[in-house]
């Protein structure tokens, strides 16, 4: 099958019935040995356990971006070269991207209380909005509601497509606000750990850990994704099968 | 295996994530059985779309 077949919802279809087996029992296979590893990792010399809520953490943000990221191409795709799946492939991750984006807020929360010193929600609601790198990742779970919102406004999905496609570009620019927010202001949040020029500062014994819960979490994305974009393409087909009863029953 | 002071919020964290995950998947399952359920409620009612009436391709 060649990449531009794809481009066929049907042969989509076809291919996300042969590959979603495949790619749930990876999934469980890489989070089973994740876990294992997660259990056997040592705690922090300065963070202590707390450090666990980490494997979590960074896995939620980088698939919160990555799901961002992968709309941005997809809006591209409907704007530019008018792709029949790009607007179903961007419709289908917001949920999942903004899901990531929840889990990344509220276990930074959770691992920044008691390791910043916050007594009480207030404490937390001033550090999410002064913290560029809390208050950027805020900004893009909000967009992704927005988003999300919006394809609920619109009822054909064909105009909701391209109106979705503009707020989603004009969003990607968050994406290096999120990235070097920790570089250009001074943020509670720890600077970058894992990608930076220099390698990694994390000690192996805990980098492994999380390079494979990194692997454990893509691949749930990537399940799901496929999943909703099998059920978005279903979805269309109803409402076509639906407008065409009606046309049917007002002639 | 020991969590220290904080293990409320350690196994919060990951019973957060494990819960907004479990929505997730069943999000996705429930309505993929939605969306097949109504495609062959519509197909027994005679509805078809017009692509697979002309060439029988079901696009």
């Amino acid at each position: 099958m060649k990449l531009i077949d794809l481009a066929n919802p049907s042969r989509f279809l076809a291919l996300a019935e042969r590959v979603l087996p495949w790619l749930t029992t990876a999934t469980v296979i890489v989070f089973a040995f994740g876990f294992g590893q997660v259990l056997s990792a040592p705690d922090d010399y300065q963070q202590g356990a707390t450090v666990k809520i980490m494997f979590i953490h960074v896995p939620a943000a980088w698939l919160a971006t990555f799901g961002w990221a992968l709309m941005t191409a997809a809006a591209l795709g409907t704007l530019v070269w008018r792709h029949p799946l790009a607007d179903v492939a961007a419709k289908a991750a917001a949920p999942i991207g903004a899901s990531f984006a929840l889990i990344c807020l509220v276990t930074g929360w959770l691992w920044g209380t008691p390791m910043w010193g916050l007594r009480n929600m207030r404490d937390v609601t001033v550090v999410s909005l002064s913290d560029a790198r809390i208050a950027s990742v805020l900004v893009l779970f909000l967009m992704y509601l927005g988003v999300i919102a919006l394809w609920r406004t619109i009822e054909d999905p064909a105009r909701a497509g391209r109106a979705a496609a503009i707020l989603i570009l004009v969003g990607a620019i968050n994406l290096p606000i999120i990235k070097f927010s920790v570089d250009w202001w001074n943020t509670l949040h720890q600077p970058a750990s894992i990608l930076r020029l220099g390698g990694p500062t994390i000690h192996p014994t805990i980098l492994l850990p999380l390079l494979i819960m990194l692997a454990a979490f893509t691949l749930l994305f990537l399940t799901l994704l496929i999943a909703a974009m099998r059920n978005e393409i279903l979805r269309r087909r109803v409402r076509t099968m639906l407008i065409l009863q009606a046309e049917a029953a007002g002639r | 295996m020991n969590l220290g002071p904080h293990m409320t919020f350690i196994v919060s964290a990951y019973g957060v994530a494990a819960l907004i995950v479990a929505a997730m998947i069943a999000w996705v399952m429930f309505d993929h059985r939605r969306q097949l359920r109504m495609l062959a409620e519509l197909e027994a009612r005679g509805i078809t779309r017009r692509s697979e009436r002309r060439n029988g391709d079901p696009d």
